[in-house]
């Protein structure tokens, strides 16, 4: 249960959305989804792009919250964020220094396994790194010790872009060519397979509390760009079929990732969970997507909550400084 | 759904999934089209859509054309009108018309919702699922989205830079009749073509239409670009020398502005006749107001000297784009237009333009990928570059920065021994 957070006036809050990132269109979609549900609630809601006048955007909205729905890079690196912390304005989301470890899959994958959560192995290979040695014999090395099939992916992106699931050794180059189009670091993981999880943290400053996990089941088989965002592609299970223990072990490992990330408000954190309910970490995101076909959202309605009333206590809860 | 239900089956975002027509399944979110919402943000320079600069429109002329309407004829313009089209701007077509050597009734002319709804009329007349549509390679966006719909075999011929080649049109027809599939129309853009910016030449187009009226082919003659040349007049439309075997498409979106969405279909009596009951069926009719605004301006500005005008702009533009393609991107082929929007690069070999775009957007460049203009899953050796739209000076950054792309991808690709090429 989210705890509602109350607050006698109406809040003035400043949506930012959009961005030149690979992302942006996801960004704007997600961002007029929150600001329906906050206006709803009788939130006064202003929606800018972050550009060249988002301090004049500030000074003129004054706003008591801004929300930053920006999704990639600068949104979700921290570099946004850092700015925002010297306005001295709220905001909703991890702090800047919070949102450059979490956006980052490799640090985040290296910490949270210092907490003993069990992460794919993986190697992280920066573009440069091939330049320097012979291309051929490291994907030769790394595939025969992490063992087909593999995912590659940009260690800094969203969405699914840029991401191939490689089950030919022949195959592995022009995925990390198509990694390398996003982010010039890549991350080769071994694939697991399981059932993909993908568990919503709300944390409205009286502790992390774990949504009911999404269950992911992709018609095709393969939860990419397009089974995410086009709606019947994929099925949903909300709560997702797991035993009682197994679902409490999902949620604390989503709960023990969110913290020791330092994420606050929100965040989701994906896993699967192989055959022996071995439970694997996968990423965490600083912004999930708050589209129609996202999975933060489904997992308030399956909470018996809506929307309006969850993103207006995230937005109270920033405003008191809490979360 | 229950909860019972959804607990089974899992919850599907989509509750209508099972009621869809087949045809729906040709359409999905698209993670190129995704990222084109950069373009949108100033910093980018967008070489990717096809967009007329109607800023070299004055919109005093609109505005006089605007002011008289309501004055005249004002409740005429608010009401309904005719499925046909409006008869006093169907009259001033074939003037447009006869500039490209079309002599016409105006009994058959059907005024549409820009072009793209007259191909989409004479689609849902003639095209049943697995019927072939034979296409330029490349062939325009717009059409193969309509094709695809329409559940169509797109075969496409190859294209030089005097447009499509009759020999290959000729061995694409055999090898079509003898799989035993039923060719329905050949789709043409004979005029400074989208994508390619190629014109069909004078010769060409006679061989074509007598190898189509051989094999009983229904030739359809899209033809938005025609009057936007630079340096010399294109050849006669095709249109002009055959009466009962083209369908001719035109629009008010490049020769005026796209905001207005007219455009115009050319048929013999007995298409014409199911293109009006069509387009009641889908419409009602046409903007009266959009038509008759078009109409006032056609009457009443030197809508000749604006043409003029606008081919004064884009050879500027399309000089600019070829000049920093000399300065930029030597070693990169591309397509020299005399009239239109576009040019069409071909890459160095290896080189994915589809798999590229996201480092260009990264560059802050768009453009189109080559793939966006086949059906069959090739051109990812190329793309189309649209001068149409961005300054000079921007048209020569975009493709400054685009040569920064090409050349970061092909070092990735010698990095990986070129095996991550397509």
């Amino acid at each position: 249960m989210i705890p509602k957070q109350h607050s006698s006036d109406k809040l003035v809050i400043q949506v930012l959305a959009g961005g030149i990132s690979h992302e942006r269109d996801i960004s704007l979609k997600s961002a007029r989804r929150v600001a329906d549900a906050l206006t709803e609630q009788g939130a006064t809601v202003i929606i800018r792009e972050p550009d060249g006048n988002l301090l004049d955007y500030i000074a003129i909205d004054r706003p008591d919250v801004i929300w930053p729905v920006l999704h990639g890079a600068t949104g979700e690196d921290g570099a946004l964020r850092d700015i925002l912390a010297l306005t001295g304005v709220p905001f909703i989301g991890a702090s800047s220094e919070a949102a450059r470890l979490a956006w980052d899959k490799s640090i985040a994958k290296t910490l949270v396994s210092r907490i003993g959560i069990q992460t794919p192995v993986s190697v992280t290979l920066p573009k440069e790194a091939f330049k320097e040695l012979d291309a051929d014999a490291v994907l030769k090395i790394v595939s025969s010790s992490l063992a087909l099939p593999l995912v590659v992916k940009p260690a800094r992106s969203g969405s699914a872009q840029g991401v191939t699931v490689v089950r030919n050794i022949e195959d592995l180059a022009k995925a990390m060519i198509d990694a390398y189009v996003y982010c010039d670091v890549a991350i080769i993981e071994r694939l697991v397979q399981g059932i993909e999880l993908a568990v919503s943290v709300i944390d409205l400053g009286a502790g992390a509390i774990p949504l009911p996990a999404v269950e992911i089941e992709p018609v095709a088989g393969n939860f990419g760009f397009e089974e995410r965002y086009t709606a019947g592609e994929t099925n949903y299970f909300v709560p997702a079929r797991l035993s009682s223990s197994l679902s409490e072990r999902v949620a604390r490992t989503a709960i023990e990732a969110h913290e020791l990330l330092g994420l606050r408000h929100m965040s989701r954190i994906d896993m699967i969970v192989d055959e022996s309910e071995t439970i694997w970490f996968l990423e965490a995101n600083v912004q999930p997507g708050l589209t129609e076909t996202s999975l933060l959202p489904l997992s308030i309605l399956a909470a018996k909550q809506t929307l309006g009333e969850t993103y207006y206590s995230l937005a109270v809860a920033a405003h008191r400084g809490r979360g | 759904m229950t909860h019972e239900q959804q607990q089974q089956q899992g919850l599907n975002l989509d509750q209508w999934l099972g009621a869809y027509a087949a045809r729906a399944n040709t359409l999905s979110v698209s993670e190129v089209r995704a990222l084109f919402a950069v373009v949108s943000r100033p910093e980018v320079v967008s070489l990717a859509g096809g967009m007329p600069y109607v800023s070299a429109l004055p919109k005093e002329l609109l505005s006089q054309s605007y002011e008289t309407l309501m004055a005249s004829r004002g409740d005429i313009a608010l009401q309904y009108g005719s499925g046909q089209g409006d008869p006093v701007l169907r009259d001033q077509i074939r003037e447009l018309m006869a500039l490209e050597g079309i002599h016409s009734s105006v009994e058959d002319l059907i005024i549409t919702t820009g072009s793209q709804h007259g191909l989409d009329l004479l689609s849902g007349l003639f095209l049943d699922e697995g019927d072939v549509v034979l296409a330029e390679a490349p062939s325009y966006v717009g059409a193969i989205g309509i094709f695809r719909h329409y559940e169509a075999h797109i075969e496409h011929v190859y294209t030089d830079d005097d447009g499509m080649s009759p020999e290959a049109l000729q061995d694409r027809i055999n090898a079509m009749l003898a799989e035993g599939r039923k060719i329905k129309f050949l789709y043409l853009v004979p005029n400074f073509g989208n994508p390619s910016g190629v014109t069909l030449s004078e010769s060409r187009r006679h061989q074509i239409l007598e190898i189509c009226k051989r094999h009983h082919i229904l030739v359809i003659e899209d033809n938005p670009y025609g009057l936007l040349y630079f340096d010399e007049k294109p050849p006669m439309a095709l249109r002009s020398h055959n009466e009962d075997g083209v369908i001719y498409l035109g629009s008010f979106s490049k020769i005026l502005a796209p905001g207005f969405r007219v455009g115009y279909v050319l048929a013999p009596p007995a298409i014409r006749d199911k293109m009006v009951l069509a387009n009641e069926s889908a419409l009602l009719c046409p903007s009266s107001f959009s038509q008759m605004m078009i109409s006032e301006y056609l009457a009443t500005a030197d809508w000749q000297k604006q043409i003029d005008t606008f081919r004064g702009v884009y050879r500027e533009r399309r000089d600019a784009a070829l000049q920093a393609m000399h300065d930029y991107l030597p070693g990169v082929r591309t397509t020299k237009p005399n009239g239109g929007f576009y040019l069409w690069l071909t890459l160095p070999e290896g080189i994915d333009s589809k798999a590229m775009l996201p480092l260009a957007v990264k560059e802050l460049v768009a453009y189109t990928p080559g793939t966006a203009f086949f059906g069959n899953g090739a051109g990812h050796d190329n793309l189309r570059i649209s001068f149409s739209y961005p300054t000079p000076d921007n048209i020569k950054l975009g493709i400054k920065r685009l040569s920064t792309v090409i050349n970061l991808q092909t070092e990735l690709l010698d990095t990986f021994g070129h095996k991550g090429g397509h």
